[in-house]
């Protein structure tokens, strides 16, 4: 290891981050590369491949939520971490600190819905009939399912937060598996 | 508000600004004067020329920050940086004479502004401190044992090192810099003044220019202060106190088993010592002795004492290849703005006595931002600019308090022994709550604020645990002797 390199080394397919864990810092790769892995009902995806000089991690900065998805090292890779309260105790000071992570989010998003758009033209028919049309996106059908599921999950913590109620047992339970 | 009407205008391209229409003849001569000053607000606009004196940290994050926002509102400037150096030189030449430490909190946010240090820039990853004192020592870790503080040189390194694949710490954010749009004009300033309303600059060939903005970022040490210290300008330079600066060469292998990938820092009782720290890098390492107006006397009592020499091969400590007595900011310059020009980085406000880097960012993009949404005017640096000095000037004012206690800390021994035996407990137990340890950490490093620092002493735990280890260590000493704390 070069005595002047920065973060921490983790060996190659080391887990960084795991789908599910609380995490309060992102991540800035300083060398080497990580591949982003999210776990649905299928199995693992691989959803992206990060380089040096990216950074990932970042949501669990803005939001209370729990990591999106499983990062691991490819191969030998060198990360730095940042800290939840150093970034924002330093951006509610000076909030263009955001900026170049709002911009690489943007550039995410961008190509999120570049790849949606690829799926959706290689999944279905390119040209529906108008009776088709006038139903509901298959997308938009999924993430009625996903914010049925979150609305659900936010009446769980609700009801975890007020503590169990009489006849609430097997909804907790079922949550728990 | 109720009698009035409003009026929306475009202040600039894409922004709308909405304005009372006033009724009264009062409120009407305000309107004519209004679009009087509009016409004439001092902001910068496309084809703006700016001229940034010295290409340190805080010019080139200036010049680099200005660029990177400007062009976020399809602004096109032009930015000057005169930098006579190319920090190619080894020696005090190529050299800007400072620790050369870029603190933890600096490392995070450069990573989070996209800005990551190389490996051929950072000459060392520190991952520890270590804390000498004449009862005894203790090592104190990052909670996630990982390198974030950087130890860099300015220049490219001591008289006389070997040459090697490095690049300075000043030359990366120069080379950054430039990059993104600067120009850097390879020329010494010799003296400033204003043509027509705006600031000229002028070079030792002779040669003068004339920009919208100048950002004076010339460090402490620089001639040009003075004259830029004009009674036509409200500001006043600040204040500086004499440091001692050296670098030892010990080789690689020495350096990682005497120094290992630590900070070594001194508390030691001697007279007008404030802080003294030992940094490895490469081959060598740097001594930096800050205090008040540090003379010979007092460097070779502190190289005299075992706690340093304890900490070189033999108990000897080898001559310096190189050193320096570079002047630091310790008292912040009075009103570092004016219409079309402002002080940036060590020039006007800093840190006391840390952080000088991170110092010079926080000022730097202050600075920059202000010229880019608000404005160029004395008004616009007072209202974007001078609230990020105050916030430092503040948090120094709450330095002064906290150097005070660790003076004191210096002075008594058996504060120090209660002080080093509670970092040593809290450093052995993995998961405690490391309170002593922490606040150490971070007066130090200068990671955090100075106010957060005071703030976490306050907590009810802190108080009482420090005082169970004044007793403790002071009754019973043997106790101190494990783990990774050892005392006398």
């Amino acid at each position: 290891m070069n005595s002047g390199s920065m973060g921490k080394n983790y060996a190659p397919g080391e887990i960084i981050v795991r789908q599910g864990e609380t995490g309060d810092c992102m991540f800035a790769i300083q060398k080497g590369k990580v591949e982003i892995l999210r776990r649905g009902k299928g199995g693992e995806v691989r959803v992206a491949v990060l380089e040096e000089g990216e950074v990932f991690g970042e949501m669990a900065i803005f939001e209370r939520e729990v990591r999106s998805a499983t990062v691991r090292a490819l191969g030998e890779a060198r990360l730095l971490t940042v800290d939840k309260k150093t970034f924002l105790r330093r951006a509610q000071e000076d909030p263009t600190l955001a900026f170049n992570l709002m911009q690489m989010m943007c550039r995410r998003i961008r190509k999120l819905n570049s790849t949606l758009v690829e799926l959706q033209l290689g999944a279905g028919p390119r040209v529906r009939d108008p009776a088709a049309a006038a139903e509901p996106e298959p997308q938009l059908e999924r993430r009625d399912r996903t914010d049925r599921r979150v609305t659900k999950e936010r009446r769980m913590g609700e009801s975890r937060r007020k503590g169990p109620r009489r006849g609430d047992g097997a909804a907790t339970s079922a949550t728990a598996t | 508000m109720g009698a009035m009407f409003f009026l929306s205008f475009g202040q600039m391209p894409g922004v709308q600004r909405l304005i009372p229409i006033p009724r009264t003849t009062t409120q009407r001569k305000n309107l004519a004067s209004y679009f009087a000053d509009e016409q004439e607000r001092l902001a910068l606009a496309d084809g703006s020329r700016i001229g940034v004196i010295g290409g340190g940290p805080a010019g080139s994050f200036f010049a680099y920050f200005l660029f990177k926002m400007a062009r976020s509102i399809g602004l096109d400037i032009s930015v000057d940086i005169y930098e006579p150096r190319y920090f190619a030189h080894r020696g005090p030449a190529g050299c800007n004479h400072c620790g050369g430490v870029v603190s933890e909190s600096l490392v995070q946010l450069l990573a989070a502004e996209g800005i990551n240090l190389p490996p051929t820039v950072v000459r060392r990853g520190i991952d520890s401190y270590v804390l000498h004192t004449d009862v005894g020592q203790v090592h104190i870790e990052t909670p996630l044992h990982e390198m974030r503080i950087a130890a860099v040189y300015r220049g490219n390194g001591p008289k006389h090192s070997e040459p090697v694949d490095i690049a300075g710490f000043d030359r990366h954010l120069l080379d950054l810099s430039e990059s993104a749009g600067a120009k850097v004009v390879r020329k010494l300033v010799t003296g400033f003044d204003w043509d027509h309303g705006r600031p000229q600059i002028r070079t030792a060939d002779g040669a003068a220019a004339t920009y919208d903005l100048v950002a004076v970022a010339a460090g402490v040490n620089s001639h040009i202060l003075e004259a830029l210290n004009s009674p036509a300008l409200e500001h006043r330079p600040p204040g500086t106190l004499r440091a001692f600066i050296s670098e030892f060469h010990l080789g690689q292998a020495t350096i990682n088993e005497w120094l290992g990938n630590s900070m070594h820092v001194f508390l030691l009782d001697i007279p007008r010592l404030e802080f003294a720290a030992l940094i490895p890098k490469g081959d060598f390492a740097t001594l930096c002795l800050l205090g008040e107006d540090v003379d010979e006397q007092l460097i070779e009592q502190f190289l005299a004492t075992p706690e340093v020499k304890a900490c070189f091969p033999d108990a000897v400590v080898p001559p310096p290849v190189c050193h320096c007595f570079p002047r630091i900011n310790v008292r912040a310059a009075a009103q570092p703005f004016a219409d079309r020009i402002v002080w940036i980085g060590d020039s006007g406000v800093n840190r006391l006595f840390k952080d000088g880097i991170g110092s010079a960012y926080r000022t730097a993009k202050a600075a920059a931002k202000t010229a880019v949404f608000r404005g160029i005017a004395k008004a616009d640096f007072e209202k974007g600019f001078w609230p990020e000095c105050k916030a430092l000037i503040v948090d120094n004012r709450i330095a002064k308090l906290i150097f005070g206690v660790t003076t004191l800390i210096q002075r008594l021994r058996f504060l120090r022994r209660g002080v080093l035996r509670m970092t040593a407990q809290e450093q052995r137990e993995a998961g405690k709550n490391r309170r002593m340890s922490s606040v150490l950490w971070d007066v130090f490093t200068g990671s955090a604020p100075y106010r957060e620092i005071l703030l976490r002493t306050f907590h009810p735990a802190f108080p009482l645990q420090l005082m169970w280890n004044l007793v403790a260590g002071n009754l019973l000493r043997a106790e101190q002797k494990t783990g990774t704390g050892s005392g006398r």
